[in-house]
């Protein structure tokens, strides 16, 4: 990341380990800039999830540890901090897999995401509207159960809880999970106009390598526990092994997975 | 709160059967004594007794909402919190001071089992906190009779208990009986509210939901378990006033919690409405049936109608009433 950009949030080289015997990260350092979108890119059990969880402090609910390496937002350290104290800090993480409360009205939904504010109903009526006009199918459906609703609704309002707690920094995890393509181009839109217009900087997940790199700044690659490459988002979507691995599409045209030769990768990134 | 209809088709199927099936058993044998002024005494009395079985079934959905845990020890509860009360009465506090100062001690009571007990806990198996309230159930009981003694006590809360005429004399009904149905109505709604409406109510009910989830929008857990212990050990004094100046404040009022049971299966584990109304029906059908059904076969049916009920339910509509159904979309 070029040094002229203020470091926002900082994880340096760290490690966790689960139930004190799984390691799942070994030593991963990024950094996200204030205002930007940083993708961290990966396939199943690369550890993207693990990432995000550690920067949000949510790994103590699945007893996993941070055990090296530090956290820090604005220049504090955030590891030992709960989850609590650090989304009033601004830091708010949206789950994979949605996590809606189910029985919860999407208004409730939203209402609860406020919890840690202290400056009043009004504030607070005023940042639903400003959800509700990010996301108009919220207002619709603001009365029925978040269970009963579909599951880009559920994305959404995960995202729009999160949005009222007044993040400046929002954890995405795998936004795209079970969404149909152009619903999921809808939500990486609206994270975008989130970005721009409320300055909101944004840490996200994804296997879709493609979307998340059309829309973020920097991204990273993680594979095993580890980053294997970073770069601007445009010159990793034009890297030959991004393009052959992530995107599939080699210098012979579109290729099956089942083809592609795993060697390679190990051979060029690993070694 | 939406309703759904099996709901109302099976509440009122509830309701025909209890009429029915008194009248049918008076018209058919002439062991049974069945007149309407009689009938609607025996129910009404069985309604105000299942206000009763309510307060203490409302203490578990409190619990069970928040955390998923079934709290063992609410029955204890009772009894702690009635122990206190009267202790400190005797002490020669007047009896407003020694509600409060019990109210607090259930506070505190609340903050030290969630700092002893469940924070070191935390993220373990559902069935290991029940098992801990287990524990927490024999410390009380024990705790709070070494402390006050454990001969039966006496509760005057200086409501008469004398039967009362009512409706042109034609019924009978106990005087405090009405007055514990209306304390219970009371706190039923005011909790109703309380969760519904209030930005603490609503953090409870998301918690109950997912954990994960509220720990991530910010929600600290190890508050919300102080608060739902609090508010279910103030559940517990208001049970622990009523059946204590019923019976006497003894050891059997723990076991009360058994009886709760039925009427959480009936009414559903997370609905507070579900408790009222399943301790209503529990309280009604048992008396009905102990009056009009048991000569028949001997009787004795007091003791385990409510159970059969409850399982009659567990076969059909296991959620209970108004629980919540496990939302899962395909």
């Amino acid at each position: 990341m070029t040094d002229s950009s203020k470091s926002f949030l900082q994880v340096n080289n760290i490690e966790v380990i689960y139930d004190h015997v799984i390691l799942v990260l070994k030593g991963v350092s990024l950094e996200v800039p204030e205002g930007g979108i940083v993708a961290l890119l990966g396939a199943n059990g690369a550890g993207k999830s693990t990432t995000l969880k550690a920067i949000s402090n949510l790994l103590g609910a699945e007893r996993g540890d941070v055990t090296k390496g530090s956290i820090e937002y604005k220049g504090e350290v955030v590891d030992s901090l709960n989850p609590s104290d650090l989304v009033k800090r601004g830091v708010v993480q949206v789950m994979e897999g949605r996590h809606c409360f189910e029985h919860l009205s999407i208004e409730e939904n939203l209402l609860t995401g406020a919890y840690t504010r202290k400056d009043g109903r009004k504030a607070i009526a005023r940042d639903m509207q400003l959800v509700y006009d990010y996301f108009p199918r919220l207002h619709e459906r603001r009365s029925s159960q978040a269970g009963y609703t579909s599951g880009g609704e559920q994305q959404m309002c995960a995202i729009g809880r999160a949005l009222m707690a007044k993040p400046d920094m929002i954890l995405l995890d795998e936004p795209s999970m079970g969404l149909a393509p152009q619903l999921v181009e809808e939500i990486f839109e609206i994270v975008r106009k989130l970005n721009q217009n409320e300055g909101v900087s944004f840490l996200l997940a994804e296997q879709n390598t493609n979307v998340a790199l059309r829309y973020s700044d920097y991204g990273y690659i993680m594979e095993n526990g580890r980053v294997v490459m970073e770069g601007n988002a445009k010159e990793l979507s034009e890297n030959e092994d991004v393009k052959e691995f992530y995107l599939g599409i080699s210098t012979e045209g579109r290729k099956s997975f089942r083809d592609v030769k795993h060697y390679r990768r190990r051979k060029r990134w690993l070694t | 709160m939406r309703i759904e209809r099996d709901v109302i088709y099976i509440f009122i199927a509830t309701l025909f059967l209890m009429v029915a099936i008194p009248w049918a058993a008076g018209q058919l044998s002439e062991d049974i004594f069945f007149e309407w002024p009689f009938f609607f005494e025996v129910a009404i009395g069985g309604l105000l007794a299942g206000v009763m079985y309510s307060l203490v079934a409302l203490g578990f959905v409190l619990i069970f909402k928040a955390s998923g845990v079934f709290n063992f020890a609410q029955g204890a509860m009772v009894l702690f919190s009635a122990l206190t009360l009267v202790g400190l009465n005797e002490l020669g506090l007047p009896m407003w001071l020694a509600v409060i100062v019990t109210l607090i001690v259930m506070l505190v009571l609340a903050i030290v089992i969630e700092r002893v007990v469940l924070r070191p806990l935390v993220n373990q198996e559902h069935i290991i906190l029940f098992m801990a309230t287990i524990g927490i159930t024999y410390f009380l009981d024990g705790f709070g009779q070494t402390l006050w003694g454990s001969e039966v006590k006496i509760l005057d809360l200086g409501i008469p208990s004398e039967p009362g005429f009512y409706f042109g004399g034609a019924i009978l009904i106990n005087d405090f009986d009405l007055v514990a149905a209306l304390i219970a109505g009371v706190l039923v709604v005011s909790l109703a509210l309380f969760f519904q409406y209030t930005r603490i109510g609503r953090a409870l009910r998301a918690v109950a939901d997912d954990h994960q989830a509220a720990l991530s929008v910010g929600i600290p857990l190890k508050h919300i378990w102080v608060i739902v212990w609090a508010v279910a050990g103030i559940v517990a004094l208001v049970a622990g006033i009523m059946w204590g100046s019923k019976l006497g404040v003894q050891f059997s009022l723990a076991l009360i919690a058994l009886k709760a049971l039925p009427v959480l299966i009936l009414g559903g584990f997370t609905s507070v409405p579900g408790a009222i109304i399943g301790g209503l029906i529990i309280g009604a059908g048992e008396k009905l049936a102990e009056v009009f059904i048991a000569p028949l076969i001997g009787g004795g049916i007091e003791d385990w109608f409510a159970y059969m009920l409850a399982l009659a339910f567990l076969v059909f509509r296991p959620q209970g009433l108004f629980g919540e159904k496990i939302i899962e979309r395909v």
